[in-house]
């Protein structure tokens, strides 16, 4: 290498530093402050490390019925929560939009490419435009409070997103793949549970994964469609506690923590299919 | 379906349909559910008065609820605020994105590690996000009091979220954070997938790199900044889990966005049918940025 090229590459990656402060310095301090007590929190100046690091935390939150305070607990049960209907909001609308995605992508039909377009126009439209008339019915039902409403409701932007990813996955599977399989006597269904699917199982997993993520993330309606504890979700319910001041900020951390690990987690292992997934849906099919 | 088949055999191609629109069937059944009806029936209500409680009898009063929200001064202000939280986040966003989409274009050393640390920020739960700038802000224990004493730049801690001028700008720090990585990873990947000898057969003309980036890299980008650009526009103007969870709106509704607005009306201050005027006038919003959206970026031949 020669010395211009060593300086070049020197001033780049300094360039790089700010970026990696930006990233990391928030969710370090996080996780620093997570794993002090209350006490330690609040000194001044600051304790960038915690003198005593703690997991108590932690603890409380694996083991919620130990807890002294109600934080962990009510943690514990949103978690559940999430994870609950995140999981069911990905399951229908793999079932449900892997239909839809293969007859958009492979079937010519009058009015194919109108469907298309609503999709992406139905994708772009915000929950609080929805949320008057779906509240009104789910009252008038009794459904708030009950996981199904949020289930139902997170159709809203799961299910178009996932029929766009699942399109833009079909169309990268060769269509001579497909013939001949009909050549064979093979019935469109067929064509798509025994061709298409098994060949679209990376599309399939990656589109499961943001549908969770996204189902994961949802705030808007789960906080109008719950009121009481056992019913929320984790974001509703760190929202919840983060609002009063009473209640020990550094458990609320430590739920933050956790609330975050599985998506982080879940997003590091599948980046290749993250950044095609974030083009493919933002781009185009 | 089966009156149909009595009287003639369907071509090869009805057949094709029919089986298509049976695979559709759930997907837009639900999807008409959950959006389309909605949409709609949020139209109809901006045009009653709805008083809050079940089995309440609403009545017809016309464009009142928009006259009302239109002589609103919290209204207009909400807009102009809104406007500059999309304006200035989207803004510096794109800039910022496509500077490290840049950066990692070129290669400097740890550029893999960059573009894997770029997941984590975008991966994060939006209020996880919040809450925890919420605690970076805060008066008594916050990281940023913390940095700027250490670095002598103030002599007390200062209840940044309490500042009326302050408080739009750091929640626009924190959507920065969790948003901006996208714009990067995107533009990244649209960088990554230009052709190599464009840029090279420039170097041998002599172009420098900064020419290189102005007048080739980026005329070639613009299709993927203008994705970035409306996906962004549409996602900051309806923004509403961060400032809730940083400022619930305040100090003083100087964080009060439209959505927050359409919030409070519709479940705060019990004025639903102000709060389905706002909301239509949102979905007319994104339904005039879908048109642009498609317009420009989803052309036929793609199909």
């Amino acid at each position: 290498m020669s010395y211009r090229k060593i300086v070049r590459k020197l001033f780049l990656f300094l360039l790089t530093l700010p970026v990696f402060f930006f990233i990391f310095f928030p969710l370090l301090w996080l996780f620093s402050a997570s794993l002090s007590n209350q006490v330690e929190l609040f000194s001044v100046p600051i304790h960038w490390i915690p003198e005593h690091p703690t997991f108590q935390n932690y603890l409380d939150i694996f083991f919620p019925s130990l807890a002294a305070s109600s934080v962990p607990r009510t943690f514990a049960t949103a978690l559940l929560n999430s994870i609950k209907i995140a999981s069911a909001v990905t399951f229908i609308c793999i079932l449900v939009g892997s239909l839809a995605a293969y007859a958009l992508t492979r079937i010519p039909f009058r009015f194919n490419r109108s469907i298309q377009l609503g999709i992406i126009a139905t994708r772009m439209i915000p929950e609080v435009s929805l949320v008057l008339p779906l509240f009104i019915i789910a009252s008038s039902l009794h459904l708030i409070n009950r996981p199904i409403v949020l289930i139902i409701t997170y159709m809203s932007f799961a299910l178009p997103y996932a029929i766009w990813l699942m399109a833009a996955y079909f169309q990268t599977v060769p269509i001579e793949l497909e013939d001949a399989a009909r050549l064979d006597g093979c019935s469109r269904l067929g064509i798509l549970f025994r061709v298409v699917m098994p060949i679209s199982v990376p599309g399939l997993v990656s589109t499961a994964m943001f549908v969770f993520l996204l189902a994961w993330d949802e705030f808007f309606y789960a906080l109008i469609f719950t009121s009481t504890l056992a019913a929320k979700t984790v974001p509703v319910a760190i929202a919840e506690f983060v609002g009063r001041y009473v209640v020990n900020i550094n458990g609320m951390m430590a739920g933050g923590i956790l609330a975050a690990v599985p998506p982080v987690l879940v997003a590091l292992i599948f980046q290749r299919y993250i950044v095609r997934g974030m083009t493919a849906g933002a781009v185009k099919g | 379906m089966a009156i149909n088949l009595t009287k003639r055999r369907p071509t090869l191609r009805q057949q094709e349909a029919r089986i298509a629109w049976l695979l559709l069937a759930p997907s837009l059944l639900i999807i008409l559910g959950v959006t389309l009806w909605p949409v709609i029936s949020t139209f109809f209500l901006s045009f009653f008065h709805v008083p809050t409680g079940i089995n309440q009898v609403r009545t017809f009063v016309g464009f009142a609820n928009y006259l009302e929200m239109l002589r609103d001064r919290l209204f207009w202000e909400t807009i102009g605020r809104t406007l500059y939280f999309t304006v200035v986040s989207v803004g510096l966003e794109l800039i910022l994105g496509l500077a490290i989409a840049q950066l990692i274009h070129s290669r400097p050393w740890g550029w893999q590690f960059l573009r894997f640390s770029l997941i984590i920020p975008w991966a994060v739960p939006t209020i996880v996000n919040g809450a925890m700038w919420r605690w970076i802000y805060s008066a008594d224990f916050g990281a940023l009091n913390g940095l700027l004493m250490q670095l002598g730049l103030i002599k007390h801690y200062v209840p940044w979220l309490t500042l009326p001028n302050m408080a739009m700008n750091l929640v626009i720090v924190a959507d920065i954070w969790h948003t901006m990585p996208f714009v990067a990873l995107v533009l990244q990947a649209a960088l990554a997938g230009l052709p190599e000898d464009l840029d090279e057969a420039a170097a041998v003309d002599g172009a420098n790199a900064f020419q290189r980036f102005w007048q080739i890299r980026l005329p070639l980008l613009r299709p993927a900044i203008l994705v970035a650009l409306i996906v962004r526009t549409v996602d900051a103007f309806r923004v509403f889990d961060i400032v809730y969870i940083i400022t619930s709106g305040g100090p003083a509704y100087k964080t009060l966005t439209i959505t927050y607005l359409t919030y409070l009306n519709s479940f705060a201050f019990g004025k639903q049918g102000i709060g389905a005027a706002l909301s239509f006038l949102i979905s007319a919003f994104t339904i005039v940025m879908a048109f642009i959206y498609i317009r420009f970026l989803y052309r036929p031949e793609e199909t």
